[in-house]
C-alpha cells in the first residue's frame, strides 16, 4: 500500500510515479491525500482532499482512530519506539469531529483511512514539498514519521517515511554540509570533536564554532546590514523565492553579490561579479537521490568561452585567500576528501559507482550500500521517538477580502525558473503559466477558461490566464513559478517554519479579479 | 515451486513454473528472434517472430506467449520453423517504407537485422503505400506511420511500464494504426511525451526529432550519466556524435534506479547546454554595466573584496548560497571555502524547499 501525501508525483518526479503505478497495477492500494484531483489520483483506491494546511489535523485524527480502535502495531511501538504516551495524550486532542471539520473531508473517510492502513501488510508513506512547505513543515513531517512508526511501518522495504527530493541533487548538498549547521556526513560545526577533525583535514587552525545563518535569515542580513557580501551559487533566488518584491529589495541593498552560474537570470542582475560556470556534462563528478544513492556524472564537452567547473572556482578564491587546496579534479574531491571525512560515505569511491550507484549508509568498500534505513526497528538513535504535535494554520489564511487559498508548485513540462528547459523546446508543451481555479469559481465569477485574469495578493499581483479544471476544488487557485512576468512568487507569503526557515509556498491568501 | 523439465532442441532442459518458452529457451542460452517482446510487460504474440515447433501443435505457436509445460517439445530451429519467420519479415517489409538509406535507425534497427539475417534480397510481395501522414508538429517526436510494423511495443510501453494510457490500436484489420487518444496528434492527446515508445521502438517509426541528421547510430559514443533534472537520479546514456554534441539520450535499461525509463526532460531537455546565451567569459559590473574580465581580475576582485570585508566587519558579514543542481564536489568545495577560509558557517543551500 502507499499513502501519497502532499506529492504530485507524475509531475514532479514522473519516473518515480511510473513504478508506483505499476504497483498499482499489480495490485497495490494506492490512497492520496490532496487537497487537489491530481493525476495521480486517478490511479488512487482513495482520495482525500484535504484543505490546503490540515495535515496534522488529517493525520492526528488518522491516528487518533488507530489508537482508539486499538488497530496500531503495538510490537513495534512497545519495541522499537518511546513517547507513546505523549503521542496518544496528542492525537485524544483530536477526535473523529474535530479531525473532520479542521480538514474538510468527511470522519468516515478518516476513519477509512485509518482502517486501511492498519489492514495493510505494509505501507510506503511518500511526501514531498506538499509536507515541508507551511509554517508547520517540520511538523508536519514528524506527524508523518508518528504514523508510520505507530504502524510499525519502518525498517521494512515497502514501508519508511520516504521525502522525495525536489531537485537532482538537493539531498547531496545537503550530505556535503551545504548547511548552516553541519559538515560534510551530518556532523554538528557545534560539535568540538567533529571541528578538530575538520581543522586537522583541512589544515586550519579554528573553525568557527556557531551554527550559520539559513536562507531568509541572510537575506534579511543584506538589509539590516548584518551581512555585506552574498555568495549565490546557481540559485535564482529572485525568482524562486517569496515575495519577490521583497527578495529584490533584500539583493538590491547588499553592499556586494558575487553570482555563479550558467546563464544570466533575474538574480544575476543584481551581481558585482558573475563567475561563468560549467554545465552539466561539462564536467565529472556524482550526484545523489532521494533514496541516497551516488551517482556518477560525467563530462562529455568542454564549458563554452573560458567558463570553469565550479569546484576550481571556489579552489582559486581558496588560493587568493592563502589557502592551497590539494585536490586538482572531482575525482580526487571525492576520493580523498569527501568519502574519507563523512562516515556513511566512507565506502562509496568513483571506481566503485562506475555503472549503478551506491546507496548511502556505505561505511566500507565492501559494504554493499544500504537500500532502506532503520532495519528491524533499530533507528539510527535508539528507540524511534514519538514527537506529538498540534495543527496550527497557515500564517496567511482566506478571509473576506482575500477569499481564495494559493497553492504553488512545480509542473511537468518546465523545471523551477526554465533557465534550463526554456532553453530546450519545452515552451512548445508549456509556454505561459496558468492560474488553475475551479469551475464552481470560474462559473461564480463568470470567467471563462483561457480567459486572462488578475490574481492578487497582499505583496503583489499577476495577470496571468485561467486554466479551469476540474483539478481544483472551489476555494483554491494554484500556480508555478515557472515563468517570471506572472510567477507565484510574486504573490507568495514570505512566511517561515520557525526550525527550518522553509517558505510557507503552499498557503497564502489571494484574490481572484476578472479583467 | 519444483521446476518443470521440457525438451528443447532435442535436449532436455530445466524452466520455471509460470515462464514462457521465450524466457526459459533464453535462460537456457537459446536465442529466439523477436519483435514485439517488451521486457517486464504482458506478452502479446502480435508480430509472430518467435514462432517456435511444438511436438503435437498443429500450427507454429508463438514462444512469448505460451508458457512451456512439462515434457513439452519445442524446436526453435527447425525449417519450418525458419521459413515462417523469413515469410513474417518478408510480409512486414512489404508492409510499408522500409527504404532504410534515410531512415534514422538505420544500423539500430531490428527488422533491419532480421532481413539481413535471413539473407532477403527482394521482397516477394506487392509493397503496400502507407495511407497515414508522418507526425511531425512538435519539436520531440516523429511518428512516421510508413515504417510502423505494428509490433506494439510502444503500446505495451505506454500503457504497462510507464502506465502514461496515452496511445493504443486503433481501428481494425487492414486499417489498424496505432493511434494516441482518438487517433490525434500526441500534442493533442493525453500524451507527456516521456519518449518511452521511441525507447521501445524496434524500427525507425518512432524518432527524437532533435536527433535527425546529427549522426548515423554506428557512429555515436554512449557515455553513462545521471539526469539533471529532479530527485530520482535517473540514469542516462548520452549518445555522443563525432563532433562531441549529444544526438540523443536514452535510459539505461536495467540501471537503477530508472531501470531504463525517462521522463520528458530527461529525454528532451539537454541542449539547454549548448545555448547561445550561456556564460562564457567572468563579468564585472562597472557603473550599472557588465564587462567582460579575465578570470585574474574577477578572481582577484571577489578575494580581497572577502578578505577586506572578513577584516573589518568580521567572517559572518560573508554568506553563500550553494547550488543543489550541481555536483556534490562543488557543494563541498563551498562549504569548505566558508568554513576554512573565509571562516563562516553562513552556507546554505535550498535544502528545506
Amino acid at each position: 500500500m502507499f499513502l501519497c501525501i502532499g506529492t504530485n508525483m507524475t509531475e514532479a518526479h514522473p519516473v518515480a510515479a511510473t513504478f508506483l503505478k505499476n504497483a498499482v497495477r499489480g495490485g497495490a492500494e494506492l490512497i492520496v491525500v490532496d487537497p487537489r484531483k491530481q493525476p495521480l489520483v486517478s490511479f488512487a483506491t482513495l482520495h482525500v482532499p484535504i484543505k490546503v494546511g490540515s495535515d496534522i489535523a488529517f493525520l492526528n485524527g488518522v491516528m487518533n482512530v488507530l489508537i482508539s480502535e486499538d488497530l496500531y502495531d503495538k510490537e513495534f511501538v512497545s519495541s522499537c519506539c518511546v513517547g507513546f504516551e505523549e503521542l496518544k495524550d496528542k492525537v485524544m486532542e483530536y477526535p473523529l469531529n474535530k479531525a473532520a471539520e479542521l480538514c474538510g473531508v468527511s470522519e468516515d473517510m478518516i476513519r477509512d483511512v485509518a482502517r486501511r492502513l492498519a489492514a495493510a501488510e505494509s505501507c510506503m508513506l511518500c511526501y514531498t514539498l506538499g509536507i515541508t512547505e507551511h509554517t508547520c513543515g517540520k511538523n508536519n513531517v514528524m506527524s508523518t514519521a508518528n504514523l508510520q512508526m505507530l504502524l510499525g511501518n519502518m525498517g521494512i522495504e515497502c514501508g519508511g517515511v520516504n521525502p522525495l527530493r525536489g531537485q537532482n541533487n538537493v539531498q547531496g548538498a545537503c550530505d556535503m554540509g551545504a548547511l548552516p549547521n553541519v559538515f560534510p556526513g551530518y556532523q554538528a560545526v557545534t560539535n568540538p570533536d567533529a571541528r578538530a577533525k575538520f581543522e586537522k583535514a583541512w589544515g586550519v587552525e579554528k573553525l568557527p564554532d556557531k551554527n550559520g545563518l539559513m536562507i531568509p535569515q541572510m537575506m534579511e542580513g543584506l538589509v539590516d546590514g548584518a551581512v555585506k557580501a552574498f555568495y549565490i551559487f546557481g540559485e535564482n533566488l529572485a525568482n524562486s523565492e517569496p515575495d519577490i518584491a521583497k527578495v529584490e529589495r533584500e539583493l538590491e541593498a547588499a553592499e556586494f553579490i558575487v553570482c555563479q552560474d550558467i546563464f544570466p537570470t533575474e538574480t544575476t542582475r543584481f551581481a558585482d561579479v558573475i563567475f561563468p560556470a560549467a554545465a552539466w556534462c561539462e564536467d565529472d563528478g556524482t550526484f545523489t537521490n532521494s533514496e541516497r544513492r551516488v551517482s556518477r556524472v560525467r563530462k562529455v564537452s568542454n564549458p563554452p568561452g573560458i567558463a570553469k567547473p565550479n569546484w576550481w572556482i571556489f579552489r582559486e578564491i581558496a588560493k587568493r585567500m592563502g589557502h592551497a587546496w590539494a585536490s586538482e579534479s572531482s575525482m580526487e574531491i571525492w576520493d580523498n576528501e569527501v568519502s574519507v571525512l563523512a562516515p556513511a560515505l566512507v565506502g562509496i569511491k568513483y571506481r566503485r559507482i562506475e555503472d549503478d550507484g551506491l546507496q548511502w549508509p556505505c561505511t566500507h568498500e565492501e559494504h554493499p550500500g544500504t537500500c532502506f534505513l532503520h532495519q528491524d526497528g533499530c533507528f539510527t538513535c535508539g528507540l524511534g521517538k514519538f514527537n506529538p504535535v498540534d495543527w496550527t494554520p497557515p500564517a496567511e489564511v482566506a478571509d473576506d477580502e482575500y477569499p481564495f487559498v494559493l497553492s504553488t508548485g512545480r509542473r511537468l513540462y518546465q523545471y523551477h525558473t526554465r533557465t534550463q528547459t526554456g532553453r530546450s523546446g519545452m515552451n512548445f508543451l508549456l509556454p505561459e503559466e496558468t492560474a488553475d481555479i475551479s469551475p464552481a469559481d470560474a462559473e461564480r465569477l463568470g470567467i471563462d477558461h483561457n480567459e486572462r485574469i488578475k490574481v492578487r495578493s497582499r505583496r503583489g499581483a499577476v495577470e496571468v490566464k485561467a486554466n479551469v479544471t476540474e483539478q481544483i476544488p472551489p476555494g483554491m487557485v494554484w500556480m508555478a513559478f515557472h515563468f517570471r512576468e506572472n510567477c507565484a512568487n510574486w504573490l507568495t507569503n514570505p512566511a517561515f517554519d520557525p526550525d527550518t526557515l522553509t517558505a510557507e509556498y503552499k498557503a497564502c491568501a489571494v484574490t481572484v479579479e476578472k479583467l | 515451486m519444483p521446476t518443470g523439465t521440457f525438451h528443447l532442441n532435442g535436449k532436455s532442459v530445466e524452466f520455471q513454473p509460470g515462464q514462457s518458452i521465450l524466457d526459459a529457451a533464453t535462460d537456457n542460452g537459446i536465442k529466439i528472434p523477436t519483435l514485439c517482446y517488451l521486457k517486464g510487460a504482458t506478452p502479446t504474440g502480435a508480430c509472430r517472430m518467435c514462432v517456435v515447433e511444438v511436438a503435437g501443435a498443429r500450427s507454429l505457436i508463438a514462444a512469448c506467449s505460451t508458457p512451456a509445460a512439462d515434457g513439452m517439445e519445442v524446436w526453435t530451429d527447425s525449417e519450418r520453423v525458419h521459413r515462417s519467420r523469413k515469410l513474417t519479415v518478408e510480409l512486414l517489409l512489404a508492409s510499408g517504407n522500409h527504404n532504410c538509406l534515410p531512415c534514422e535507425a538505420n544500423g539500430n534497427c531490428r527488422l533491419q537485422d532480421l532481413a539481413y539475417h535471413y539473407g532477403i534480397t527482394d521482397i516477394p510481395f506487392p509493397i503496400t503505400p502507407q495511407p497515414h501522414p508522418t507526425e511531425d508538429d512538435n519539436p520531440f517526436i516523429i511518428r512516421d506511420f510508413s515504417r510502423c510494423i505494428l509490433c506494439g511495443r510502444c503500446v505495451q510501453a505506454c500503457n504497462e511500464v510507464v502506465v502514461n494510457r496515452a496511445i493504443s490500436y486503433g481501428y481494425r484489420g487492414a486499417d489498424l494504426k496505432i493511434v494516441a487518444g482518438t487517433d490525434v496528434p500526441y500534442f493533442e492527446s493525453d500524451c507527456v511525451f516521456c519518449g518511452q515508445c521511441v525507447e521501445v521502438c524496434p524500427v525507425g517509426a518512432l524518432i527524437e526529432k532533435k536527433s535527425k541528421f546529427m549522426g548515423r547510430s554506428w557512429d555515436l559514443k554512449k557515455v553513462r550519466t545521471t539526469c539533471p533534472y529532479c530527485g530520482v537520479g535517473c540514469q542516462q546514456w548520452l549518445h555522443m556524435n563525432k563532433d562531441g554534441k549529444i544526438a540523443k539520450i536514452t535510459a539505461v535499461e536495467d540501471g537503477a534506479p530508472n531501470k531504463g525509463r525517462l521522463c520528458v526532460k530527461g529525454r528532451f531537455a539537454y541542449d539547454f547546454i549548448y545555448s547561445e546565451d550561456r556564460l562564457t567569459t567572468p563579468l564585472i559590473k562597472e557603473n550599472g554595466e557588465f564587462r567582460e574580465a579575465s578570470w585574474d581580475e574577477a578572481l582577484d576582485l571577489v578575494a580581497d573584496k572577502f578578505s577586506e570585508l572578513k577584516e573589518k566587519y568580521g567572517p559572518d558579514s560573508i554568506a553563500g548560497v550553494s547550488c543543489a543542481r550541481s555536483i556534490n564536489e562543488d557543494s563541498y568545495q563551498m562549504q569548505k571555502l566558508f568554513r576554512s577560509v573565509i571562516g563562516t558557517n553562513n552556507i546554505d543551500h535550498c535544502a528545506r524547499t
